[in-house]
């Protein structure tokens, strides 16, 4: 059993209200799992606890066999990093796509950083044209892509995908999650992905948790949802909203 | 009512244009529909105009932006020549506008009873008390379960389902005959909004008005609606009926249908939208 991330028991309290109430997961190396819930489910503080931005209470964390305690290194965030949802809000307004992708290079001091910010603007699609553009210059796609580009520059292991896409149109949805199949098949990533949408999840991943409260509602495969093989009520609500609105005559 | 045969509202050569610094930037070009007492959904992404084209209805379009028509037209009345008093009562009491995120469209310093009872007073002779049982019967009637504590609370004090039910209620108390919703439900969990566009669909049924239902989900829109316009780049590409969605005939709703990962559906990758430029023209 090789894990990338395992997570046990893990407690997240904000002041008194708590978020995680004792979830654990298991992530094998090379795969992608998916975590579904409503708002206020917990999905978020789990990615943003193991990425260190949220207060742990109780629980423990691992990534590639090494215990995290309270703080995260610089080792730590070579091998882990994280997508957030709104692209609007992720990249600094003020800095060109270049110094953002310079940014995680000169603190972990690489060397070749001209080649590595064009291999990473060519590997999402942009190309070397994008380099010197604001933020503000660039759709809200675009502007995703430069979010994957930054986190892939460092090349990690496992990339933290908080609704990567629900930012985005329909049609730029495709394109943002045919790269992100793209890049995680090319450079066998292990993903962990927060999504509302059950059908993102289980285009995206072979598991996924059910989340309800702060809690794991039920650890299902990908095809065990799409034969509707689940147990809980709650997700079984989940599945028939996805369905649509069903007029009630 | 003499149900759909009658129009409510005709829309035609609708145009709304935006002065900028780098020229007139045309958010709505040319669009033309009519709606009677049904369901039609407005459909399109980001930039595509239906926004505007709602805003343009209710005459919310901002006082720099351009609006022209062949004809704009509630109920007979010409919308463009109206005096802004005319409009003003138009707006709220015939026709009623629900917006996406009751966070940022309902007063957060004024209690949610209050905000609905000032719309009914806006537009009816009420005394305090029958607006107070209007509003609360109001409330009941979108599914609030205790409406009485529910009239004296704040917004920041309610969820999002909640809020977006009471900003429902908020719209309906002066019995308008036509509604435009925008996005009413985007922000809202999947079970939430269900259960918001369900009480949205009974109401408009049973009051039998005209709803006009603006969102970026195609496939919400057309399991909701009676009719679906698809706009792209501030014109109308197709108009279908909800249920003959499959038979779409343009590349772009199609591609827009195609393109969201379905459960059970497996494709990888998925398909992408090629915009031709001929569809912009």
């Amino acid at each position: 059993m090789n894990a990338a991330l395992s997570v046990d028991g893990l407690e997240v309290i904000f002041d008194r209200f708590r978020a995680l109430k004792g979830v654990s997961l298991e992530v094998r190396s090379g795969e992608s799992y998916g975590l579904v819930g409503e708002s206020g489910s917990g999905k978020s503080t789990l990615l943003r606890a193991i990425a260190g931005l949220a207060p742990v209470a109780s629980g423990s964390i691992t990534v590639n066999g090494k215990n995290l305690g309270k703080g995260r290194d610089k080792a730590f965030y070579r091998e882990v990093q994280m997508v957030f949802q709104d692209p609007y809000g992720s990249l600094h307004p003020r800095q060109t796509v270049d110094r953002l992708l310079q940014e995680p290079l000169a603190i972990h001091g690489f060397a070749d950083g001209e080649k590595r910010i064009e291999r990473a603007l060519d590997e999402v699609g942009l190309g070397t044209g994008f380099r010197f553009r604001y933020a503000h210059q660039l759709s809200g796609g675009q502007r995703q892509r430069v979010a994957i580009a930054r986190a892939l520059i460092l090349e990690p292991s496992i990339l933290l995908l908080d609704e990567p896409t629900s930012a985005l149109d329909a049609s730029v949805q495709a394109e943002v999650l045919n790269l992100l199949e793209e890049v995680r098949r090319r450079r066998k990533l292990t993903f962990l992905m927060v999504s509302h949408d059950l059908a993102i999840i289980t285009h995206m991943c072979e598991r996924l948790m059910v989340m309800q409260s702060g809690e794991a509602v039920e650890n299902l495969t990908a095809s065990q949802l799409v034969g509707h093989r689940v147990t809980k009520d709650y997700t079984r609500n989940l599945l028939r909203a996805s369905e649509g609105f069903v007029r009630t005559a | 009512m003499s149900g759909k045969t009658s129009t409510l509202l005709e829309v035609e050569d609708l145009r709304v244009n935006f002065p900028t610094r780098i020229g007139q930037v045309q958010a709505v070009r040319g669009v033309s529909f009519s709606l009677g007492r049904e369901r039609l959904g407005i459909v399109g992404e980001s930039g595509s105009g239906k926004s505007q084209t709602g805003r343009a209805i209710m005459g919310l379009t901002p006082p720099q932006a351009q609006v022209t028509a062949r004809t704009l037209a509630f109920d007979g009345i010409d919308l463009l020549a109206a005096p802004a008093r005319e409009r003003r009562a138009l707006r709220g009491k015939r026709i009623a506008m629900i917006l996406q995120d009751p966070k940022y469209s309902l007063d957060p310093v004024m209690s949610i009873g209050r905000q609905i009872v000032e719309t009914l007073r806006t537009h009816e002779k009420v005394g305090k008390a029958e607006a107070r049982d209007r509003a609360l019967a109001m409330l009941e009637a979108v599914q609030i379960r205790d409406p009485s504590r529910v009239f004296d609370l704040h917004p920041h004090e309610v969820s999002g389902g909640m809020g977006q039910r009471a900003m429902i209620a908020m719209m309906l108390i002066a019995g308008p005959e036509m509604m435009i919703a925008d996005e009413p439900t985007s922000a809202l969990d999947v079970t939430v909004q269900l259960d918001v566009l369900g009480i949205l669909d009974r109401l408009v049924s049973e009051r039998g008005m005209g709803l006009i239902f603006i969102s970026h989900d195609l496939r919400l829109v057309s399991s909701f609606c009676d009719r679906v316009i698809v706009m792209y780049a501030g014109k109308v590409v197709e108009q279908l009926k909800a249920s003959e969605l499959r038979d779409a005939q343009h590349p772009y709703t199609r591609g827009l249908l195609n393109c969201m990962p379905r459960i059970g559906f497996e494709r990888h990758p998925l398909p992408v939208l090629d915009r031709k430029p001929e569809w912009a023209v």
